[in-house]
């Protein structure tokens, strides 16, 4: 298969370490070569986070460029949102699971936290796929990125991203009840 | 499947998925290396957590947290000259603190081998500066190995390992954050099992150690050969390679080059793959002495080469004067846009560099008009913070006119809206000395400085020291969480993880300051009031503001089976839109809903409720959980 890009994004505490660390090893046990990469510091403490997943040999770098995401995972709406306009590529895939997280500005009233339908202009002028994800079962926000990669299972958007592979991850990076807790959500 | 603590220690080879910080661990167990010291700073701490997460026990080399970069590096130096391999890790402007012993160890013999690891930070992601320490390596004769990929970082360390061992040479190991951070499948050799004993070898006459007037001369002599000597080893050396993918055929007649060291030549093997031009790219990752013959053949071989590396002019100056003195009949093109000093060079801005001199071969591509995307998320203080508390606090006592000086650790992003406390900051401490500075002459404006507990430890002491000495006349609060949280949550001499815990209240008692009052920051009246009193009196004053780092907390309470959810919930019937809550204490938990209404976010809100008494009518309560 051809190189593709992964972009993840969410806010700092929602647990996108966890996500991405799902991802490559995921990406990785369905036999791709993959490189990724974090952002940490500063950023983690209520800010923007981010982790860039390169998949294919011809990988070099493991940042994404601007603009070159295939794919968009976002643990948040105005960070997908967000995405969609720095780094998704046209005819990208943007998947999101839709809490709000509120910036300052938009809690001090001096800017709007974006609406659906300024969601859905962004991606249909690059030509893109959204899925948006919402589950009223979750038990506890920080579980919601296993939320997203069991709805990635299903969508089949990269070949051989199987429930298996996703279970095998979860077991080496989680023990105790909280993998049993995320096993089921899967 | 193995854990972690297991297969970083694992004696035989295995093959697995890791970040570059922890490959470094990894290397550190392999080459036998004896003592670890560090101050935390990012992005080089997993490599700390790496080496941590190997029980006391089973783990075969000393390690410390120390106060700060400067004593880490002495503790290192200290081992080294007693025989013992020792590494040192710090941030990229760490090294501006220990750089006081560190310029003087060039000059000595290491005799058991001296490994120091940087983490740079092009694109300054995590530091308040994009230094490149690049011109330390010349300014203190240390040999620079720069990895570009967590595989490369791992082999590089065993490299510069030997290297140092050999020529008793300090080695730099220059990581920058995105090679720290990055993750990749790495082949792991074998860790040596074999029982080492601490033997005291320290011997003058492995010196000389002392750099006096009569050893100074001899002491460069030798660190100048040294450095000459080692260009053999730099020659050598698997990092200094070229690549030709798409071979090296002539383009219009020319044969064309990039010289280039890290990861910007990972970008340029991407911009090849796109383009499938015949282009040579030297890759010159043993930096420092770069080799003078590969890059005379390089040069000579070539008709044109563009040097492109990140941030400031060091390989082009330096390149460009040896084709000069060598006579080499080669176009060296560099960098034309003083933007491209600035950041980390991606695939997409090496193109940008490229295309300016070869637009033909490689097309100037229409860049993606900036987005017009506004809507930024600046980072924020966790829900519950202690620091919040303390600068709503501390913003009633102030006059409007106040001058307030930041210092680093969470407590910087005070300087944000709505808060707007800090209006300067230079360095790890710098709050005591500044702050003395702006209230000399100065009857007319209040002083108040902020400092991290981690930092008073690590460089704050000397400047307050000044302050009691000068009696100067301003306020310092100590932003006391018990943790050096914004790296990580490490232990430091004040928090009774490592030793006996080292009471600030004493120290600053003992030094003799006369105004001095502790409270918890959640007791914002009182906090209000000590900030008023401490400016009220005349010369210096310390509040400490205390309360712990409620992520460590939070993260403490949820692996507890007892515990349960808190959160605070606005009485609609109360609430009359004073938007204390919102816009001036402003938890990240609450939301302003369109019809102005204020609700919490049950997601983001932790239930400590430290913002129940910023509420002029109390229409903030606990829910039934919290009651």
């Amino acid at each position: 298969m051809k190189e593709f890009n992964i972009y993840m994004c969410g806010v700092g505490g929602q647990g996108i370490g966890l996500l991405a660390e799902m991802m490559i090893r995921t990406c990785s046990k369905a036999g791709y070569e993959v490189k990724g990469v974090d952002t940490h510091g500063l950023a983690q403490r209520g800010g923007t986070v981010v982790s860039h997943l390169r998949i294919g040999k011809k990988v070099h770098t493991p940042l994404v460029p601007p603009g070159q995401a295939d794919i968009v995972i976002a643990l948040e709406r105005l960070e997908a949102l967000r995405a969609v306009h720095t780094m998704m590529k046209d005819e990208g895939k943007v998947i999101f699971y839709d809490v709000r997280y509120q910036t300052v500005d938009n809690r001090l009233g001096t800017q709007k936290y974006p609406d659906m339908d300024e969601f859905e202009i962004a991606v249909k002028s690059k030509h893109g796929q959204v899925v948006r994800v919402f589950r009223d079962d979750v038990p506890d926000p920080r579980m919601q990125n296993v939320v997203l990669i069991s709805e990635l299972i299903k969508l089949e958007w990269i070949d051989g991203f199987s429930k298996k592979f996703v279970v095998e991850s979860l077991t080496e990076l989680m023990q105790g009840k909280g993998l049993e807790k995320n096993l089921k959500l899967l | 499947m193995k854990k972690f603590a297991d297969m970083i220690i694992d004696p035989e080879p295995w093959e697995g998925l890791i970040m570059g910080n922890h490959a470094l661990a990894r290397a550190m167990f392999e080459a036998g290396v004896k003592v670890v010291t560090t101050y935390p700073g990012s992005p080089t701490p997993e490599i700390a957590d790496a080496i941590l997460s190997v029980p006391v026990y089973k783990r075969p080399l000393h390690f410390e947290y120390a106060t700060n970069e400067k004593v880490a590096t002495e503790i290192a130096f200290g081992s080294t000259i007693n025989g013992h391999l020792s590494v040192v890790f710090f941030k990229s402007v760490g090294l501006n603190v220990a750089s006081d012993s560190a310029v003087q160890l060039g000059l000595m013999n290491m005799v058991g081998g001296l490994v120091i690891i940087l983490g740079d930070d092009p694109g300054a992601n995590s530091s308040q500066n994009e230094q490149d320490n690049r011109h330390f390596a010349r300014m203190a004769y240390i040999p620079t190995i720069e990895p570009a990929t967590p595989t490369e970082a791992y082999h590089a360390f065993h490299d510069a390992a030997e290297l140092s061992k050999k020529h008793q040479i300090p080695v730099f190991l220059r990581m920058t954050t995105h090679v720290c951070h990055a993750k990749e499948i790495i082949k792991f050799g074998k860790i040596n099992t074999a029982e080492h004993k601490y033997e005291t070898l320290f011997d003058v006459k492995n010196g000389p150690f002392l750099p006096i007037t009569k050893s100074v001369f001899p002491l460069k002599r030798k660190a100048i050969a040294r450095i000459a000597a080692i260009e053999e080893d730099s020659e050598n050396s698997k990092f200094n390679i070229i690549h030709s993918p798409f071979g090296s055929d002539r383009i219009n007649g020319k044969r064309l080059g990039v010289i280039s060291s890290s990861m910007p030549v990972l970008s340029i093997l991407e911009n090849l793959d796109e383009v499938k031009q015949p282009v040579d790219v030297m890759a010159l990752n043993f930096s420092y002495p770069w080799p003078r013959k590969k890059v005379r053949s390089f040069l000579k071989d070539h008709d044109e080469v563009i040097i492109i590396e990140e941030l400031d002019r060091i390989m082009e100056n330096e390149i460009k004067s040896f084709a000069y003195d060598e006579d080499i009949n080669c176009k060296i093109h560099t960098r034309s846009d003083s933007e491209d000093l600035m950041g980390e060079l991606g695939p997409e801005r090496t193109w940008k560099i490229i295309s300016e001199v070869w637009p033909v071969e490689f097309p100037v591509k229409e860049t993606t008009a900036a987005s017009s995307f506004t809507n930024h998320r600046i980072p924020q203080m966790c829900p519950g913070c202690g620091h919040r508390s303390a600068f709503h606090a501390i913003k009633q006592a102030l006059p409007a006119d106040a001058i307030t000086v930041g210092d680093i650790g969470c407590h910087s992003l005070g300087f944000f809206k709505p808060y707007n406390m800090g209006q300067m900051l230079l360095s790890m401490g710098h709050s005591s000395g500044t702050a003395a500075g702006l209230s000399i002459g100065n009857k007319t404006r209040k002083v108040l400085g902020f400092i991290g507990d981690s930092t008073f430890f690590h460089a704050g002491l000397p400047a307050i020291i000044n302050a009691v000495l000068y009696d100067h006349d301003f306020t310092l609060v100590v932003m006391e969480n018990g943790t050096t949280a914004m790296t990580g949550h490490q232990p430091h001499a004040g928090t009774g993880e490592i030793g006996e815990k080292i009471s600030i209240d004493k120290v600053l008692e003992s030094l003799g300051v006369k105004f001095l009052k502790r409270v918890d920051t959640y007791q914002q009246k009182k906090l209000t009031e000590y900030v008023k009193e401490a400016m009220d009196h005349k010369g210096f004053a310390v509040v400490i503001a205390s309360h712990p780092c409620m992520l460590k907390f939070m993260r403490g309470q949820r692996k507890k089976d007892s515990y349960t959810a808190k959160h605070v919930i606005v009485d609609q019937n109360i609430c009359e839109n004073h938007n204390v809550c919102l816009e001036d204490f402003a938890c990240p938990s609450f939301i302003r809903n369109d019809d102005g209404k204020i609700t919490v976010n049950e997601d983001l809100c932790i239930g400590d409720g430290s913002c129940k008494q910023t509420c002029p009518v109390t229409a903030i309560d606990f829910d039934k959980e919290g009651k």
